[in-house]
């Protein structure tokens, strides 16, 4: 069956789309209005810097990624430094480790350091937060512009006193002179001033082994307003004369309106009523009025066939577009001649299947016009390309629309768009008065976007020895992340085929990485027990790559691999790999019950390593909160659709992982100091599934290749019936 | 207009005009400002709206005005006493329960809820209290620790 609802799929979409130009319209003298006199200085992107060599106002221009990312800071009269990232707050802290970076190259005390986000009036141009880029892109800027800042300090003292620079010293938020034992605050040096600097040139910024402040298990930022209620996320926020916002939902994705009579709703007192093309919403003074009125709204609507979750895997496959991505191509040797010099074949197709992000703070928006400029309030990790499409969905130039991100309740790579912010504006313009919306959680099962399913297909041969001569690999249409293998084969083809994808779906923690990980470690398993290895052995007997070689023997050593069995129904299994300059492997023991069907994890211990480490409370945290997450897709979440429909939109239907389901997860951290910082939001997540799929195996003896393992809880028949 | 409904709200008296069918959740968030509540499904499946009635835990979502009221209404905001956070608050803090945070004010009234009826839980017990509470970014482990050392903070305190 061919749909005729395609979804343009967005995943990796960050990969694949490039940044506009932008401008940045607060004037100089604005700045330090907003700021106060004091000394400030900005990362100017490289090219725009050209542009830009005389004068230090804020007319940038910004490249694109990555060229593009910048940031600024600004050192107050009372020694308070603000520093401005476009970066978003989930959860992810970084928050705290990006002030833990200014504060580190600064010289000043952690609790000093105001990091200003994701707000697109006040901030850099930032494409956004994904792809783990934060750290290893955000971060390194704003040490070399809180270097300059340092250096502009001690120049500063340096006039002051009538010495030379050279001998000052810039420590705990003063410059001193070691030679007349006197100092000045960096608030008395900023005193008066109104000195904006671009960049200079390449500072050299501290390097990670004369940390003080970054490395440090500092405590989240603000952490207080978390535990008290007191910290707002956008569905908290309320303007004067705000209304509540509902919108119609169509009966099912690509559905067109046919009939529309609002009547009913209009007569409602208070209740405002909005058509435009096939999006119908109403708005009213509280939610359930707003609720009411829509549902007051007589619609009837066009529908389209569409496959179902039932069908999935073929339909991909059947769908897949001619051709491939250049960029996944990886083509070595010859596949044919490595696998008829092969002792042992093995061929295998896996799937994964769509799943939600299901963020505890659903999607939301809080849009207010005034004079013809729109301000939202969201919960996006892009506020910048949400900014864009407000700007080109109401026809006004982007400088009128002003986007503003608070620290949000999640993501997971699921609020890449605009969604709810298109809703509330549009319904704001129509009602001249703020309007918040925010969805529901069937809203947010429905029409959110998913992790795309995926078909993996395997081909592969080893020598008698247990040495990898031929490796061919197909991911259908869940991506390219991660698609390459890290192993060593002389014979390798590699390709990711897009097709027609019955869902609308965006990235994911992890991206594709979570699926191509567990087709290639699930695979890798099924071949060291071919070659009667030990899989840890066989992986290393197949790899030279030291990072991740040591990363597997760490989680290895701290997990006891190889374990003998000491209970009857439990297996054991390790998978890793590396992507986002972060490398993990896990090691996962399962406890099978075949009376009842069920799997419970007993223990994952993942080592991880992504160079220098900033905060290792905050990496562990993360590094946990990844494993746990990961338990849900690879054992019981999946989207079901029928015609267009979700079938399952509900936490009752959908399972998530919930405290019975939590193992005893342990967190191996390596803190490399002679690597630059990579993120660590992502990778952590990947090697989670195939290491309970290996796991279960050993302990049932039947290879799991279908993501979620246990579906409603149960393993397969095929499992049970061994 | 309907009769106004008495609610006692974190030792304060309030008198609010919604119907009495509203969802108390509604009524603390959009009436009376109180936003500590969450929101997470409406649908009382993952204990982001719980607050304290009478003492015990529930699902705000789930309970109609009218149900609420003339009993004594506990929110997030009326955990703190005197600047001093409730020790469970800060043991969430201590321990860094949390990521995005969104869970923790219903994570931490359904602790505050066990541990006044039983104020030295087992893992176990912690874990059937909390398992209709959702964490979606992970953070169990850390918040089951927290419970914990609530617990430890707490001993002797008059209920």
């Amino acid at each position: 069956m061919s749909s005729s609802v395609t979804f343009v799929p967005e995943p990796e979409r960050y990969e694949f789309s490039a940044g506009p130009m932008h401008h940045f319209e607060l004037a100089r003298r604005d700045f330090f209005k907003f700021l106060g006199a004091g000394i400030a200085v900005f990362a100017v992107a490289k090219k725009a810097r050209a542009a830009q060599e005389t004068a230090p106002t804020l007319g940038f221009h910004f490249e694109e990624l990555p060229e593009n990312i910048t940031a600024w800071l600004h050192i107050g009269e009372d020694g308070n430094v603000t520093a401005f990232t476009g970066k978003v707050e989930i959860g992810q802290n970084i928050r705290t480790s990006l002030a833990q970076t200014v504060a580190d190259e600064l010289r000043v005390g952690f609790e000093c350091v105001t990091m200003v986000t994701a707000d697109t009036a006040l901030t850099p141009f930032d494409f956004g937060t994904v792809g783990s880029r934060s750290m290893p892109t955000m971060s390194p800027q704003l040490r070399r512009v809180a270097s300059a800042a340092r250096d502009l300090l001690v120049d500063a003292a340096a006039k002051e006193w009538n010495v030379a620079a050279d001998g000052l010293t810039a420590a705990n938020g003063k410059v001193s002179d070691p030679a007349t034992g006197r100092s000045l605050r960096y608030g008395e040096l900023a005193r008066g001033k109104t000195l904006a600097q671009n960049l200079p040139t390449e500072d050299p910024v501290t390097p990670p082994d004369k940390w003080t402040i970054a490395g440090k298990s500092i405590p989240k930022k603000d952490g207080r307003a978390f535990v008290t209620g007191e910290h707002q996320y956008t569905p908290d926020l309320r303007r004067t004369g705000m209304l509540y916002g509902k919108v119609l939902r169509p009966p099912s994705f690509g559905a067109t309106l046919t009939m529309y009579d609002a009547q009913a709703a209009q007569a409602m007192p208070g209740v405002v009523v909005l058509r435009d093309g096939d999006f119908v919403a109403a708005a009213a003074g509280n939610e359930r009025d707003a609720q009411k009125a829509v549902e007051a709204i007589r619609t009837e609507w066009k529908e389209v066939p569409q496959p179902s979750s039932e069908e999935l895997f073929s339909y991909l496959k059947q769908n897949a577009k001619p051709g491939s991505d250049e960029r996944s191509r990886h083509i070595k040797g010859s596949v044919e001649n490595g696998l008829a010099a092969a002792a042992h074949r093995l061929d295998a197709t896996y799937t994964v299947a769509f799943i939600a992000h299901a963020p505890l703070e659903p999607r939301a928006a809080l849009a207010e016009w005034s004079a013809g400029k729109l301000t939202v309030w969201t919960g996006s990790q892009r506020p910048f390309a949400v900014r864009d499409e407000l700007a080109n969905a109401f026809h006004v130039p982007e400088g009128s629309v002003r986007v503003i991100v608070p620290d949000m309740g999640s993501a997971y790579g699921g609020k890449h768009t605009g969604d709810a912010a298109l809703e509330a504006a549009r319904l704001a313009r129509a009602a001249g008065r703020p309007v918040k919306v925010v969805w529901t959680r069937e809203e947010e099962f429905t029409w959110a976007y998913f992790r795309p399913a995926g078909v993996m297909e395997v081909k592969s041969g080893i020598a008698a020895d247990g040495t990898l001569t031929a490796w061919e690999f197909h991911n259908y249409n869940s991506g390219m992340s991660a698609i390459e293998t890290p192993y060593d084969v002389a014979n390798q083809h590699i390709e990711f085929h897009s097709t027609e994808c019955p869902l609308r779906s965006g990235s994911y923690r992890g991206l594709a990485a979570t699926a191509n990980f567990f087709a290639r470690e699930s695979h890798m398993d099924a071949l060291a027990r071919t070659a009667q290895i030990d899989s840890l052995e066989f992986r290393l007997k197949n790899l030279s790559d030291p990072r991740l070689r040591a990363i597997f023997e760490a989680a290895a050593k701290s997990f006891g691999w190889p374990r003998q069995k000491s209970k009857e129904g439990h297996g054991f299994g390790i998978a890793g790999g590396h992507e986002k300059g972060g490398y993990v492997a896990t090691c996962a023991e399962v406890a099978v019950d075949r009376a009842t069907g069920t799997v419970r994890v007993v223990q994952l211990t993942t080592a991880f390593e992504c160079g220098a480490i900033v905060n290792p409370d905050g990496l562990r945290n993360q590094v946990i909160g990844a494993n746990v997450q990961g338990l849900g897709g690879a054992l019981f979440e999946a989207i079901a659709f029928e015609n267009g429909r979700i079938t399952n939109p509900h936490f009752a239907s959908y399972r998530v992982p919930r405290f019975r389901d939590v193992p005893e997860v342990e967190a191996v951290l390596l803190d490399r100091k002679d690597i630059p910082s990579a993120g660590a939001g992502e990778t952590p997540i990947m090697g989670v599934a195939p290491a309970i799929s290996n796991a279960i195996f050993d302990a049932t003896g039947t290879r799991l290749r279908d993501l979620p393992m246990t579906p409603n809880g149960i393993l397969p028949a095929k499992v049970l019936s061994q | 207009m309907a009769k106004p409904i008495g609610l006692e709200i974190n030792g304060k008296r309030y008198a609010v005009q919604s119907a009495p069918e509203t969802p108390l959740l509604y009524v603390l968030r959009d009436e009376l400002g109180l936003t500590g509540t969450k929101y997470g499904c409406g649908e009382g499946q993952c204990g982001a709206c719980t607050v304290l009635l009478g003492g015990a835990p529930r699902r705000s979502c789930q309970i109609p005005l009218s149900a609420a009221a003339s009993r004594s209404i506990t929110t997030i905001e009326g955990l703190e006493k005197d600047g001093h956070l409730h020790p469970v608050q800060q043991a969430f803090l201590d321990a860094g329960a949390f990521q995005c945070a969104y869970c923790t004010p219903g994570m931490i009234l359904s602790s505050v809820g066990l541990l006044s009826t039983n104020p030295n839980p087992s893992s176990a017990e912690i874990i059937q209290t909390l398992q209709g509470n959702l964490c979606r970014c992970g953070t169990y482990p850390r918040i089951l620790e927290a419970v914990q050392k609530a617990a430890k903070m707490m001993p002797g305190r008059a209920r």
